[in-house]
């Protein structure tokens, strides 16, 4: 394992539900301590590929490698080592709804066994207070918060092992544009000041471009452009102007008649 | 060829399922004994399948006893009824009826609510998430189901044999007038260990048959309420099927010779 390899690094990803391609062919390579941003249209498969990353769904064919050790194909238990290094925040949030808010957030410490009940409970009120949630929070069921905190106790949780790696799939979606801020502002220490790498999908530009390091855009089940963020202005991409810009009009065709 | 097709598409079907079925309980199986254990799990299963199902196995037990004393009674009437009757009670229930009414209640009871918890985990992708925590759903979710299954029906199906005893008696002595003490004595005399041990053991298959059904179809539904809902359904009618079928298969492989 070379110094460089890159943190994470996709070759030629294909996944396709019965006869529908998602994927076709992702080559996507994601450096030590970056943060890169994935856009694209709704459904075209942005939430599958952190899927296919994290090993819930199997590729069909293609290479993922994680710290240069290639993950497809490995053994559960194996799989399970490589696992530690991910914090994942699902776009549904995922909460388990038979545990109170702070076992979601301290599951992962729990279940490593790397702290007490007591100390994990601690841990967990400490992080939720960095996603703006108060400790009367922290003894509620799931069921009983609103989307916005559920998304942000789902972002504790991801974060609350200090993983190495983390995915935010819509970390934004339906929150107000405040909480939005201070939960980019979140994101951004992350990965900026304890070095974790990100990986995020988001529709919120704004949000983007605060958050990531390079932004990678995808298409038609190929990523069409991946540059800096600072350059995503000139990219000189129609696909991209046309997303940034939230233009109906472009070579991105909606399937919509009216 | 037209006619085959289908049959034969039915049949590879079924083998297909019989195998990842049998693959599913065995990885089920080895996380039982491989740690780590989640012990407050575990005994939240036991709470669940042991002790809150203890009203409703106990009722229909009482209801059963009651019964077999009432009808049997009709049919020895001529006959010496008393030591016939606590003979047909004892037996019935600690060989057949303890298990198998035991089984089918908490078919209904637990595998539903275990079908539709997983299957909800499932489609909310909250089954995903405990492998991003590095837990093994199968050891969380799976394991401990099935070992509670497996040693909480015993229990249960034990008690329900007392409680079924118990409502022979009580029709026995205070509608059908007979003795109490001869009523016992015949019901301890006729009592064989191993008319015991059988019903047990064939609790404890029973037990895992039904958390088997509600684990699986729960961990393997796909597409929203509507999924959850047929997953529900499939748990507790094939858990009360194949009790029957096993019920068949147990009793000829204890009693048969
Ligand atoms: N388990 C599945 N079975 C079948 N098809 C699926 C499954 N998961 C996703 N898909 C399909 O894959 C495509 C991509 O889905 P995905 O959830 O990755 O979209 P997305 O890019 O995350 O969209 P959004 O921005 O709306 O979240 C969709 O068309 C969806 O129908
Ligand atoms: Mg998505």
């Amino acid at each position: 394992m070379s110094a460089a390899a890159p943190k994470i690094r996709l070759k030629g990803v294909r996944k396709s539900f019965d006869r529908k391609i998602v994927l076709d062919g992702v080559d996507l390579e994601v450096g030590v301590g970056e943060s890169v941003v994935i856009i694209g249209g709704s459904g075209v498969g942005k939430s599958v590929l952190l899927k296919c990353i994290l090993g819930l769904l199997p590729p069909d064919a293609g290479s993922i490698q994680i710290d240069g050790q290639e993950v497809i194909g490995l053994r559960s238990r194996d799989r399970e080592q490589v696992n530690r290094k991910f914090g994942m925040l699902f776009q549904g949030a995922a909460l388990f709804d038979s545990l109170p808010v702070w076992e979601n957030v301290a599951f992962g410490l729990l279940a490593q066994k790397r702290a007490t009940r007591a100390a994990a409970k601690e841990i967990a009120i400490a992080k939720l207070s960095q996603v703006g949630l108060g400790p009367e929070v922290a003894d509620l069921s799931p069921a009983e918060l609103s989307g916005g905190m559920k998304k942000r106790v789902g972002l504790a949780r991801a974060i609350a092992s200090e993983p190495e790696i983390i995915f935010f799939d819509e970390p934004t979606t339906g929150l107000d544009p405040i909480m939005s801020d201070v939960i980019n502002d979140l994101i951004a220490k992350i990965t900026r000041d304890v070095g974790a790498t990100g990986l995020s999908i988001t529709h919120d530009m704004a949000s983007a471009r605060k958050i990531s390091d390079r932004i990678a855009m995808i298409h038609a089940g190929k990523i069409v452009w991946s540059g800096p963020t600072s350059t995503i202005d000139k990219s000189g991409n129609d696909y991209v102007d046309q997303f940034i810009h939230g233009r109906a009009e472009g070579p991105i065709k909606m399937a919509v008649r009216l | 060829m037209m006619i085959l097709q289908p049959i034969g598409r039915t049949f590879l079907q079924f083998v297909g399922t019989l195998g990842r079925l049998a693959l599913f309980s065995g990885a089920a199986l080895s996380h039982i004994v491989r740690p780590p254990f989640y012990a407050r799990v575990i005994l939240r299963q036991m709470i669940e399948i042991g002790y809150l199902s203890m009203p409703i196995v106990g009722l229909t037990a009482l209801f059963t006893g009651m019964v077999l004393a009432l009808q049997s009674y009709t049919g020895f009437a001529r006959f010496s009824a008393e030591g016939a009757i606590a003979n047909v009670v004892v037996l019935s229930m600690t060989r057949e009826l303890g298990p198998v009414l035991g089984g089918l209640m908490v078919a209904g009871r637990i595998g539903a609510a275990m079908a539709a918890e997983i299957g909800t985990m499932r489609v909310t992708e909250q089954i995903d998430a405990l492998e991003t925590l590095s837990t093994n759903p199968l050891k969380y979710l799976v394991a401990p189901r099935l070992l509670a299954g497996l040693t909480m029906l015993p229990l249960l199906v034990f008690v329900a044999d007392i409680i079924g005893v118990f409502g022979g008696y009580l029709v026995s002595i205070y509608k059908l007038g007979f003795n109490p003490a001869n009523y016992l004595q015949n019901t301890w005399d006729f009592l064989q260990l191993q008319d015991v041990i059988s019903g047990l053991v064939k609790a404890s298959v029973f037990g895992f048959i039904v958390t088997l059904m509600g684990c699986y179809h729960g961990y393997h539904s796909a597409g929203g309420a509507q999924g959850v809902g047929s997953a529900t359904t499939n748990a507790v009618v094939s858990a009360s099927i194949l009790i029957l079928c096993f019920d068949y298969i147990l009793t000829e492989m204890f009693f048969a010779r």
